[in-house]
């Protein structure tokens, strides 16, 4: 199983900080764009994305047991 | 070895974030103070709420003072962010940078605050007196594609 993780207005939105899904073998692309879907939430497509607290590019392969994080547009400072 | 970069919920100390950098070699400090405005293009803030996906805004924050520590070898670095409800003049981040002529102090400190505006996953949420906003101010070439080094 994998773990995705929300944040801020994303969060807020989809109602959860976080959701579980076998995703080993789906590109990170693949997950967002699940995501976006069942959620029907364009704000997903404005999120970069990071794999076990790392940005990764949307062609990464996901495996058994990584951690999604959707990164809405960030704030700090 | 103390702490070089860290978020916490706690009130942050000025002078404990800067005597962390000041050392023999230096005979500059420069330490950024970041604070909650009340006035933003006319609008009234009441209080800022900051969130963090904090393992990685953490690591993040250590990227960023390596990236400082290449560009300036000579600086030393401590970075702390405040997350949590935040009062108006409250302290939300604190950056120090020391090293031993000014103009690199300087340099350095506005490159960490602009790459913490960039890359580390930290939101806040303006409340105001008719509505509350997640703001996003991040800079991105295109949005859900990391900048190259970004990803490393």
């Amino acid at each position: 199983m994998n773990t995705l993780l929300f944040f801020a207005g994303l969060k807020e939105a989809i109602g959860t900080d976080e959701v579980r899904l076998a995703a080993a073998g789906m590109t990170l692309g693949e997950v967002k764009e699940k995501v976006r879907s069942e959620y029907s939430l364009d704000q997903v497509n404005n999120c970069m994305m990071a794999v076990n607290e790392e940005f990764a590019p949307e062609d990464t392969t996901i495996t058994e047991g990584d951690t999604i994080a959707f990164i809405p547009p960030v704030s700090g400072g | 070895m103390e702490k070089r970069c860290w978020i916490t919920s706690e009130p942050l100390e000025i002078e404990d974030v800067t005597k962390r950098v000041i050392r023999r070699e230096a005979g500059a400090v420069n330490t950024f103070i970041g604070t909650v405005r009340e006035f933003t293009k006319g609008k009234r803030t009441l209080y800022l709420q900051y969130e963090t996906y904090k393992e990685m805004a953490e690591k993040k924050l250590e990227q960023i003072t390596k990236e400082m520590e290449r560009q300036w070898p000579s600086a030393d670095v401590v970075i702390a962010h405040r997350v949590g409800r935040l009062e108006i003049t409250d302290v939300a981040v604190i950056i120090a940078v020391s090293t031993p002529h000014r103009n690199d102090s300087y340099e350095a400190s506005r490159y960490a605050i602009e790459r913490i505006k960039e890359i580390v996953p930290i939101w806040k949420k303006e409340h105001w007196e008719d509505g509350e906003e997640w703001i996003g101010d991040q800079k991105e070439v295109k949005p859900g594609v990391p900048l190259k080094e970004e990803i490393k």
